[in-house]
């Protein structure tokens, strides 16, 4: 049995915990761009995942997504109810650190995934379809896409894709999935004629920055040690990050006139996005490239979506979808073994394979997971309906939905 | 007995209040409201979408007073609220049947 070794543990542990930090943190850059009468409704989507998927997850969820292998595509139920999830170490997935200490942490992943997709259809999701939707999707969509990245003898990780903290598991999966259930849940009532403003950007703004901490456990945590994987990991997260707020702000300021503190923030998270991925295979100088990118690209994305005239209402496709899409191939691009002798060399260093490798990867993410979450959403339509009624939408989320303000002053 | 309800611009409140006070003015009540007549409004952009926003805000002061000091309120509110440009806002005088005081029972002008 591997040697439990006590920093590899400690970074870990802290790790999970900053990434569930993350969600309650989503909850604030979400609820804040949503209006004063859904920001209960927006903030409980995050709040009831935390509980919701951390019960699947403990239950059968893990044992799906890392356990042992049914023909590259799915985990089997050994592992049900963790059993077999001991705190000895697992000799692939966290050779130096108790096993359960990487399941929490993979936890924090499986419950952020789903919470990132409610962006899509805030202000008029029906809350019982919601509670149903999301347990079906982390089951059906989740789990297996995480088996396949992850999971040894996954599908993809035995072709060689490359991901190190889940931008293709979380991201572009939840943005995928985000597109398919704005289209089918349609536009919010009064779109494109009523003004819908954020309500509370200071609240949105103190999201971002929960989000940007937190995601130094989401990227350099994913080297389940600590030493030199997870520095190199933080400091491609967090330069990519400032090259993306950078390059969002200033194209916004040339194309729009003015920048804007919304622009900056949402230019960070996309930063984030497409790093993620690359964290643990790319060196400062390529991150910073990545940023700059992923800024400039998620917000040409988000201007596009006006466009095709869907109401994605915050963006999850523009910023996770494109911004995860993009990570993955720059992951392509600027890998290098000199960074992490585990992963391999991208094209800028010498190995076209790997980029070819990474754009099936995407799209074979972006089919399976657009095409089960649509007809999970259309057999949820038909059951149960997806939308609030007209009246419900009107008076807002929090009361039709949860019998309360947001703020009583 | 009339009402003057004088619409004008937020940060005039204070200005506006003072002036009255020294032409003995009670009291008065205060509202935060939103309109316009031809001021034009201002314009946010959030991620690329744009909005304008016609609805400006302002502060409408109302004071209940005896008839013969309605020149003097309106020209005090006037002066006090005015700076020139577009948006300064606008005074109604109204009629006013009748005035109680909770406390006292107390009516009319003794009610002021």
């Amino acid at each position: 049995m591997g040697r439990i070794d006590p920093g590899d543990t400690a970074w870990l542990l802290t790790s999970a915990a900053l990434v569930l930090l993350m969600t309650p943190g989503l909850a604030l850059f979400y609820g804040g761009m949503v209006r004063a009468k859904n920001v209960l409704g927006t903030i409980m989507h995050s709040f009831f995942i935390m509980a919701l998927v951390t019960i699947q997850w403990i239950i059968f969820g893990y044992s799906l997504s890392f356990g042992t292998d049914i023909g590259g595509i799915i985990g089997s139920f050994s592992w049900f109810g963790l059993s077999g999830v001991g705190l000895d170490p697992h000799p692939d997935y966290a050779p130096t650190v108790p096993h359960q200490a990487f399941m929490i942490f993979q936890a924090m992943f499986a419950i952020i995934t789903p919470a990132l997709i409610t962006g899509a259809f805030a202000e008029r999701m029906k809350f019982k379809t919601f509670v149903l939707f999301t347990l079906l999707w982390s089951t059906l969509v989740y789990d297996p896409l995480a088996h396949w990245v992850w999971g040894v003898k996954g599908w993809m990780r035995e072709m060689g894709a490359l991901d190190f903290a889940g931008g293709t598991v979380v991201h572009i999966n939840s943005g995928i999935s985000a597109l398919a259930a704005a289209l089918l849940i349609g536009k919010r009532k009064g779109y494109g004629l009523e003004p819908m403003a954020p309500h509370n950007l200071p609240m949105t703004i103190t999201g971002v920055g929960i989000l940007w901490f937190g995601w130094f456990g989401f990227n350099a945590g994913s080297a389940i040690a600590a030493g030199k994987l997870s520095v190199s990991a933080f400091v491609a997260t967090h330069v990519a990050t400032a090259g993306a707020a950078f390059s969002w702000l200033f194209i916004e300021w040339l194309i729009k006139g003015k920048p804007t503190t919304l622009g900056g923030a949402s230019g960070a998270v996309a930063g984030l996005v497409a790093i993620t991925p690359a964290s643990g295979y790319v060196g400062p100088i390529s991150a910073l490239i990545i940023g700059w990118g992923g800024g400039i690209l998620c917000y040409l994305a988000v201007l596009m979506k006006n466009k095709f005239g869907y109401d994605d209402s915050l963006d999850v496709v523009g910023i996770h979808g494109i911004g995860g899409t993009w990570g993955a191939i720059a992951t392509g691009l600027f890998a290098s073994k000199a960074i992490n002798e585990a992963g391999n060399n991208g094209l800028f260093f010498g190995n076209a394979q790997l980029l070819g490798i990474q754009i099936i990867t995407v799209l074979v993410t972006w089919i399976y997971a657009f095409g089960i979450t649509f007809i999970l959403l259309k057999i949820l339509d038909r059951l149960m309906g997806l939308r609030v009624k007209e009246e419900e939408e009107e008076d807002g989320l929090d009361l039709s939905q949860h019998n309360e303000k947001g703020y009583n002053f | 007995m009339k009402k003057i309800e004088a619409i004008i611009k937020p940060f005039k409140l204070d200005e506006v209040k003072n002036a009255l006070s020294a032409v003995a003015v009670q009291g008065m009540t205060v509202t935060e409201v939103r309109g316009f007549g031809r001021q034009k409004g201002h314009k946010e952009v959030y991620r690329g979408a744009e909005y304008v926003v016609e609805l400006v805000p302002k502060i409408k002061i109302e004071v209940v007073v005896p008839d013969q000091v309605v020149p003097r309120v309106v020209e005090t509110i006037a002066k006090a609220a005015k700076t020139g440009k577009i948006g300064d806002g606008k005074i109604f005088v109204l009629p006013v049947e009748d005035a109680i005081r909770i406390r006292t029972g107390e009516r009319g002008e003794n009610a002021l």
